[in-house]
């Protein structure tokens, strides 16, 4: 197990360039504690598997280095630098019996008969697969053969980190929870540094201490999943994070005002020092917007739709072209299509040029 | 209830089917078997043998020789062509402009006709005036196919890897390239050998084609005519004489009709019966034992 840290790394497929547009990973600095859970989250296309590669050296990156503890390991192959990687889709051989794909990490390395048996059956244990032990593993289901897969990432007890991309993609909802569960389990029994890429939020808010949003090759933010969601540093990670995503409007600056079209907001707060003509928008999670009967202090919105997802309702709502999404357990009390929305204002945040942008207390 | 209404006029759909299959493959075998329950000796008149045919055939000597030395050579050339076209895939490049290079490079043997090929290596060989046989003899290396039984065998079995090999090559080569990054990977992560790779990756990944290039050069190989016949006609005596060759001298030099259709449908039958079981053992490799031990 080990601390990783990447230094300046970036990545361009095409080769050493000066123009940063060609950099599928921007220059990122990064280090992962050991012993830490750690989640990469983005969407298809935003650097993470090219991230992970980079970390299992299947991928040299173009600058910077890549150090396991203290040794630089950027140039070091795959087979020595003593890490496991989980894929997207199964990788088995189709030959071997499950005990033998489980044992096929530990036999390459030499170790005996004594000591890969009961590791392997401890960990076939763990993973539900003990009784098809002994089947060719090409007769196993999807979901089993990726457990497989997930097996001969954790049957070695000593390696420097277990990275995982995409691994839960081909499994069924109801059985990904439970090898989460499972993962989660087995981080906390074993200790791995564990890496974990994924384009799911709900995976990566479960399964990590600390989340990486990547978004467009660079790191866009790094926090606890309540972090993530409480204040997120850019309009990215409040779209990507959250069901439904925050809500983000352009507005204008007033003073403590913020004013969306022209309804003003007082914010309780002043923001000073807004480089001229930058994009400033208003950005609230739907779970922090309330609904009023019309007329009250909040903005005169009018409601278009209400979809019922059982423990809560989003509300739709128009104010004027803007939409805002509303989070809400009960719609008691509202008659006809008007409301007023008011704001919780200690959830609001301000974005200037995508980036939070932070406020003085009145 | 409505009765449930017939409609005949999708046979018609397969007639042309039928027909097909009828004049390409039924009728001339039909014939085959009609001649070989029959005697003639020319003018059209014919006399029922009943299994006369089948029988001298199953005891004649001449049969089994050539049954043999087809057997022989069909072997040899599979067992060179098979692991010499896995190695040559396994060697080939993955990307870059060698793979086109390599892969018309590949092709070109197999786009030559037959009997080109034969007259090349009958000319190649040749003592006199080729430059193989020429330059052997003249290294003191006793080599005339025309003469040695081994020679031409040598120069057949050679001619016949030369010409073949590429389609196990192109065959292995595809299923390779088939196989996803994420394994390599994965084998590299494993800690797993070259050997390894290729025993417990791309040899069960190539099993599919590999299937394929053995039941088609076996057929292939089996029906072996026109090559040797350019090269040795064969001879000398009748060391090279493989079964194809042998069915001609005897329908077409002897006009031997009965006893040569007899001959070419136990000859049929043997190849439908190899390949069924070449079939049945490969489909079934790695099939077997869902409880092989540990």
């Amino acid at each position: 197990m080990a601390k990783v840290t990447l230094k300046e790394i970036a990545h361009s497929y095409t080769g050493y360039s000066e123009n940063p547009d060609d950099y599928a990973l921007k220059k990122l600095d990064l280090t992962w504690r050991d012993g830490g859970a750690y989640a990469l989250l983005g969407p298809s296309g935003c650097g993470k598997t090219t991230l992970l590669n980079i970390i299992s050296g299947l991928l040299i990156p173009t600058k910077g280095q890549v150090l396991f503890n203290d040794q630089d390991v950027t140039r070091l192959p795959t087979e020595q630098r003593n890490i496991a990687q989980i894929f997207q889709f199964p990788v088995i051989y189709d030959t071997m019996t499950v005990f033998q794909n489980l044992a096929f990490p530990l036999k390459n390395r030499g170790r005996t008969k004594e000591e890969i048996e009961p590791r392997v059956i401890e960990l076939a244990k763990m993973l539900n697969l003990e009784k098809d032990l002994y089947t060719k593993a090409q007769h196993l289901t999807a979901d089993a053969k990726q457990k497989i897969s997930l097996g001969r990432g954790l049957i070695r007890t000593s390696v420097n980190a277990i990275l995982f991309d995409e691994p839960l993609t081909v499994i069924d909802p109801q059985l990904k929870w439970q090898l989460r569960s499972q993962l989660k389990f087995l981080h906390k029994k074993f200790g791995f540094t564990m890496i974990y890429v994924t384009h799911d939020q709900t995976e990566a808010l479960t399964f990590a201490d600390e989340v990486i949003v990547m978004y467009e090759g660079a790191i866009v933010q790094i926090g606890t999943p309540e972090a993530l969601f409480e204040r997120p540093e850019h309009t990215f990670v409040g779209y990507f994070i959250g069901s439904p995503g925050m809500n983000i409007v352009p507005c204008r600056l007033q003073g403590n005002q913020a004013m969306i079209d022209d309804h003003a907001l007082v914010l309780g707060k002043t923001y000073r020092d807004i480089p001229t003509g930058a994009k400033i928008e208003i950005g609230i999670r739907p779970e922090y917007l309330r609904l009023a009967p019309p007329g009250g202090k909040g903005l005169p919105v009018n409601i278009q739709k209400v979809d019922d997802i059982g423990r809560y309702k989003i509300v739709r709502v128009g104010l004027n072209n803007r939409k805002f999404n509303v989070v809400m357990t009960e719609l008691s009390g509202m008659t006809g299509d008007n409301a007023s929305l008011v704001f919780n204002m200690n959830h609001t945040n301000i974005y200037v040029n995508d980036h939070l942008f932070v406020g003085d207390q009145q | 209830m409505i009765a449930k209404q017939t409609n005949q006029k999708a046979w018609f759909m397969v007639l042309p089917v039928f027909l097909v299959v009828a004049f390409s493959a039924v009728i001339p075998l039909m014939t085959v078997v009609n001649y070989s329950v029959q005697d003639t000796f020319g003018n059209n008149v014919f006399t029922w043998v009943g299994m006369d045919w089948f029988k001298d055939l199953i005891h004649s000597e001449r049969f089994h020789a050539a049954f043999l030395k087809q057997l022989m050579f069909s072997g040899i050339i599979l067992l060179i062509e098979v692991p010499l076209g896995i190695v040559i895939a396994l060697a080939m490049p993955k990307k870059g402009w060698g793979v086109p290079v390599c892969l018309i490079g590949m092709a070109l043997p197999l786009l030559i006709p037959w009997n080109v090929v034969g007259t090349i290596w009958q000319i190649f060989g040749r003592v006199d005036i080729g430059l193989l046989g020429h330059t052997l003899a003249s290294l003191g290396i006793h080599y005339n196919y025309t003469q040695d039984p081994v020679a031409a065998w040598i120069t057949i079995i050679i001619m016949d890897v030369w010409h073949w090999t590429s389609l196990v090559v192109l065959l292995c080569y595809a299923g390779l390239c088939s196989i996803p990054d994420a394994y390599y990977q994965a084998a590299k992560i494993d800690g797993a050998s070259r050997l390894a790779v290729f025993r417990y990756i791309q040899l069960p990944k190539m099993q599919r084609v590999l299937l394929i290039a053995i039941l088609l050069r076996f057929m292939d190989s089996f029906m072996i005519y026109t090559e040797p016949f350019v090269i040795t006609g064969g001879g000398p005596g009748n060391s090279t004489t493989f079964m194809s060759i042998d069915l001609v001298k005897m329908a077409v030099g002897q006009f031997d009709l009965g006893p040569a259709a007899a001959m070419s449908l136990v000859y049929f039958l043997v190849i439908l019966l190899l390949c069924w079981v070449f079939y049945t053992v490969m489909s079934n490799v790695g099939e077997e034992s869902s409880n092989g031990g540990k």
